[in-house]
């Protein structure tokens, strides 16, 4: 068991960094390497997500990013104080971004690389996106034996 | 991140070194057209060899330029793929229009031009 939270300005340089916490405190657990950078693929998408589109314009916003390892995996929670989406469900299709370079694969990242992913937001309140991954034990009992 | 270019009799073969996210999409971003719009007869190689993350920021700057490049008949190409980053390509679909090639363990994918 342990915990972790983290709070940081809207800046691009702290997706890297959200990403390296993440992966340090999955290392915790029995995670592949494989796992663990699905992981960070899927927090490097919330927490862009958060500066990109919770803060417009703006480096100065805070985004939570509150990580809880038990026994069965970990659940991540990354939130903003942002302009909030609209629609929720919408935003989660693929090609939903209006900037066509970003083509809407955050949400499909979080969802495929998660093992459960939902979104709560409120327009002008901000954002919630909470992952979990459970721990797998294929493989991970020869590296025991080892 | 770092970029290397060497300039071949047919492509352009870009070796990128760091992760390719919401930092460092607009700087390569703006590299990689620099380069494509100086050298118009020239194909892209991406070499990643020294790129162990890829999220959908750094693979929309993929994207962007494959789009850039496919109305002047251009290509553009992947090579030195790591196990990582090939499960983020895999998802999008991105073998099925840019051709891909692994990272093979030991061969140097930044060597000199043929």
């Amino acid at each position: 068991m342990n915990r972790v939270q983290l709070r940081f300005l809207s800046v691009a340089d702290n997706v890297g960094l959200a990403r390296v916490a993440v992966a340090a405190l999955a290392g915790q657990a029995n995670f592949s390497l494989h796992d663990i950078e699905e992981i960070k693929v899927a927090v490097s998408e919330a927490v862009s997500n958060s500066v990109i589109h919770g803060y417009p314009g703006r480096d100065d916003g805070w985004v939570e990013l509150d990580l809880e390892l038990d026994p069965t995996g970990i659940s991540i929670v990354v939130e903003d104080w942002g302009v909030g989406i609209a629609d929720v469900a919408q935003a989660r299709e693929p090609a939903y971004s209006q900037d066509p370079e970003r083509m809407g694969l955050g949400f499909v990242f979080m969802e495929s690389f998660m093992h459960g992913f939902d979104v709560e937001s409120t327009l002008g309140k901000g954002t919630r996106v909470h992952m979990r991954r459970f721990v797998t034990l294929s493989g991970e009992l020869s590296r025991d034996a080892q | 991140m770092t970029i290397v270019h060497t300039v071949q009799s047919t492509a352009i073969r870009v070796a990128v070194k760091g992760d390719l996210d919401l930092k460092t999409a607009d700087p390569l971003r703006e590299a990689l057209d620099k380069l494509t719009d100086r050298y118009r007869d020239k194909n892209l190689v991406l070499d990643l060899s020294e790129v162990d993350f890829v999220d959908s920021s750094g693979l929309g700057v993929i994207l962007g330029r494959y789009r850039r490049l496919a109305p002047q008949s251009r290509t553009i190409s992947l090579c030195g793929v790591r196990p990582s980053v090939k499960a983020v390509f895999e998802l999008a679909g991105i073998d099925s229009i840019i051709n891909v090639t692994d990272y093979v363990r030991g061969r140097s994918e930044t060597a000199a031009p043929q």
